[in-house]
């Protein structure tokens, strides 16, 4: 069977420096796949060749095994794309923002409204439906992002570094939605350059530094890449306030044991630590 | 199509929930038009500043006291009477426009001189160098009066009798051989006097105000406002509000297209182009949006010169409706077209404004295009602001009808439109590789 998403030797340069320089990989049915890199690694760019935003210079794109045959292919509809950027009119209130990308999406009628209260049920943002987005926190603008990337109902989902800028409790339904979806069989592509994200979250991750793939797998499969270094156990408060620093960028090599970490891998294979690239 | 038509429902909720641009959009231009529109209603209203003017009458003759009484009957000047120095001094202080000096002897010798029998005498028009446009206007009047009141009193008055029989006298008395032109000079003085003796029964001692009948400048001036129409009457307000009306069309237009320059680099263009939607479509989608945006600007602008001012669309209501329409498409696709040429949205902005206003000042909306000098009134022909405001006279004050007023300025407004949305079309930067 074809998987849902399939990206093979991808690539795309900027001026003649190289942004995307032949990422492969692919997602299937009911997984989330991590893409995981520091900022400049060429997420953005692979998620917007793939969904038809921007010209590939090379490589291929396929969906559910077909590729994409220009602006009005009925099959962009299977993709469902969350921009980095807060993509909302702040000025509307949530609902006339959803009808309006719902209309895009050639949704009308009682299949946009039930469409529109499943996705915010599912952001758990029904209750704020006729505010306007300007009086939202940043996490509830993050799940409305979301959720305006779920309208149509889309087989693949394309999330990149969906949760930017947003409070641990927003993050963890974030993630709730997300695992809802991946159980309900959608493939989902993830970028983030947050390890403990793509940790927790995803079954896979492809490990992106300068435009090129250095890692595939699933986290076991990438510790293993690892030498094994002997870190003393830690104890859960220990553990607790790493993981909490490491959520606000603060990485605690030294510190950092019990099962090899991905910031190891990291460092392991590109040489540089994950949160220096700027 | 239907993605298009929820662009335009879209946009035009975004606008309606946006206060700045409804200020910038209906409030700015109705304060505008109504400020020039206000401005420029002057002429023949009686609460136009008259403009002062001092008159020294040294002579007191019947002429110069009817030039006097000419002036100060004139609508247009306040006259105050004063001695030769005050007056010169009035002048020189800015209390008075200009100063008219008779001289004495003045009455006499303009009768003369209007038989060629002597030297015209002057009259000293002292005038505000700051204020030339209305010393012109004053001197103008001051001919009109001199000349009137001195025919009439050289066909019609005593002393135009007593000049009339001297010059024949003199003439009888040349010595010189008679030419055929003196002959038919001498028999024209004679029928003159002879004709005066027919009507003198009828004018006499009918006073200073009417001496003679027939004997004043050889026509009168009726002004009449000139409109396709008659009994339609110049409605400054309807100019200003075309003026105003198309400029705040384009400023609403530069709005959109720089919102949708801002647009394009975030987000929600990435959003849009995830879609199942072509690139024709979104352009359409959004120069419509632009156009319906538009006429709600102006709209709005002309309703409130209408209701509240008195603009009447004396010529063809379909033709002015067609006009809003094909001017907003103009527009319109001119934010488009700034959205597909303009590279970052500040830069864009400050250019785009100055083209506005060159747009809307040579476009005639400032001040009509009739005052141009006629090299710049063929060549603003060019701009589409020309035809948009020209249409716009010509329907409402001028009175055209539909075929003659409306069709070729919308025409040459639609073949704009067009133009804007090839050109953005082609130059349109779909993505930033
Ligand atoms: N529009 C653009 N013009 C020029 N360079 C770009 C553009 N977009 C991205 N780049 C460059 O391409 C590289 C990859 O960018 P991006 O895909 O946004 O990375 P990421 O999403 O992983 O942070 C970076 O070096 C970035 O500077
Ligand atoms: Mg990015």
């Amino acid at each position: 069977m074809n998987p849902a998403l399939e990206v093979s030797g991808l690539r795309k340069s900027y001026g003649g420096v190289p942004a995307v320089d032949g990422v492969s990989f692919r997602v299937d049915e009911g997984t989330i796949v991590g893409l995981l890199g520091p900022n400049g690694a060429g997420k953005t760019t692979t998620v917007s060749i793939i969904c038809g935003l921007l010209p590939s210079e090379g490589g291929a794109v396929r969906i559910a095994g077909a590729a994409l045959s220009g602006d009005t292919d009925p099959a962009k509809g299977r993709l469902g794309l969350v921009p980095q950027e807060l993509a909302l009119y702040e000025e509307l209130p949530a609902d006339d923002n959803l009808r309006f990308f719902g209309a895009l999406q050639c949704l009308d009628g009682a299949r946009l409204a039930s469409r529109i209260d499943d996705v915010l049920r599912l952001t758990g943002l029904s209750d704020r439906r006729r505010d306007r987005v300007k009086t939202y926190s940043g996490g509830m603008k993050r799940r409305l992002n979301l959720a305006a990337g779920l309208l149509h109902d889309p087989d693949v989902l394309l999330l990149d570094e969906p949760t930017t800028g947003v409070d641990p409790q927003s993050r963890n339904a974030i993630f709730e939605s997300l695992e809802a979806l991946r159980d309900a069989g959608k493939a989902i592509l993830y970028t983030t350059h947050y390890m403990e994200e793509a940790e927790r979250l995803c079954d896979r991750i492809v490990i992106v530094d300068h435009g090129r793939v250095v890692a595939d797998g699933t986290a076991e499969e990438l510790g293993a890449l690892l030498p094994r270094a002997r870190v003393p156990e830690l104890d859960a408060e220990a553990r607790a306030a790493i993981d909490l620093l490491a959520a606000r960028g603060i990485a605690v090599p030294a510190l950092d044991g019990g099962k090899p970490r991905l910031e190891e891998v990291f460092l392991h294979l590109t040489g540089h630590a994950l949160r220096d690239e700027r | 199509m239907k993605q298009a038509l929820a662009i335009v429902a879209h946009e035009l909720k975004l606008f309606l929930s946006d206060r700045r641009s409804v200020i910038v959009g209906i409030v700015t231009p109705i304060l505008l038009a109504t400020f020039f529109g206000f401005l420029f209603s002057g002429a023949g209203k009686q609460d136009t500043a008259k403009i002062p003017v001092l008159v020294s009458d040294s002579d007191g003759s019947a002429v110069s006291r009817a030039v006097v009484a000419g002036l100060a009957a004139d609508p247009l000047l306040a006259v105050t009477p004063a001695t030769e120095s005050a007056a010169r001094e009035a002048v020189k202080r800015g209390k008075a426009a200009a100063a008219v000096l008779l001289p004495k002897g003045f009455g006499d010798s303009s009768v003369r001189a209007f038989f060629g029998a002597a030297k015209a005498p002057e009259i000293a028009l002292l005038v505000d160098p700051s204020r030339a446009t209305e010393a012109g206007l004053v001197r103008g009047l001051l001919s009109e009066k001199v000349f009137r009141e001195a025919s009439r009193e050289a066909f019609g008055g005593s002393s135009g009798t007593k000049v009339l029989e001297e010059s024949l006298r003199s003439m009888e008395a040349n010595p010189a051989p008679a030419t055929p032109e003196r002959e038919t000079l001498k028999q024209l003085l004679r029928d003159v006097t002879r004709w005066k003796e027919s009507t003198k029964l009828g004018t006499d001692g009918a006073g200073a105000t009417a001496r003679g009948p027939g004997s004043s400048v050889p026509f009168t001036l009726k002004e009449e406002a000139v409109t396709a129409r008659t009994g339609v009457t110049y409605n400054s307000y309807a100019h200003s509000f075309a003026g105003m009306g198309i400029q705040f069309l384009l400023f609403v237009a530069l709005d959109f297209g720089i919102a949708f320059l801002l647009e394009r680099q975030g987000g929600i263009w990435k959003r849009l182009r995830a879609a199942p939607l072509s690139r024709s479509s979104l352009l359409v989608g959004k120069a419509l949006a632009g156009a319906l945006v538009g006429l709600i600007s102006v709209g709005a602008t002309f309703a409130f010169g209408i209701v509240v001012l008195g603009i009447r669309i004396q010529g063809s209501v379909p033709g002015f409706l067609l006009l809003l329409v094909a001017s907003a498409l103009m527009a319109s696709s001119f934010g488009l077209l700034l959205a597909a040429l303009g590279k970052t949205p500040g830069a864009t902005r400050g250019l785009s404004i100055l083209a506005v206003l060159l747009l809307v000042m040579l476009g005639g909306g400032w001040v009509p295009a009739f005052v141009f000098p006629e090299w710049l009134r063929t060549v603003t022909l060019v701009l589409p602001t020309r035809w948009a405001i020209d249409g716009l006279d010509a329907v409402t004050w001028r009175g055209a009808g539909f075929v003659a007023g409306a069709l070729p300025p919308a025409a040459v407004l639609v073949g704009y439109a067009a133009l804007f949305l090839l050109v953005s079309r082609l130059r349109f930067r779909w993505t930033d590789g």
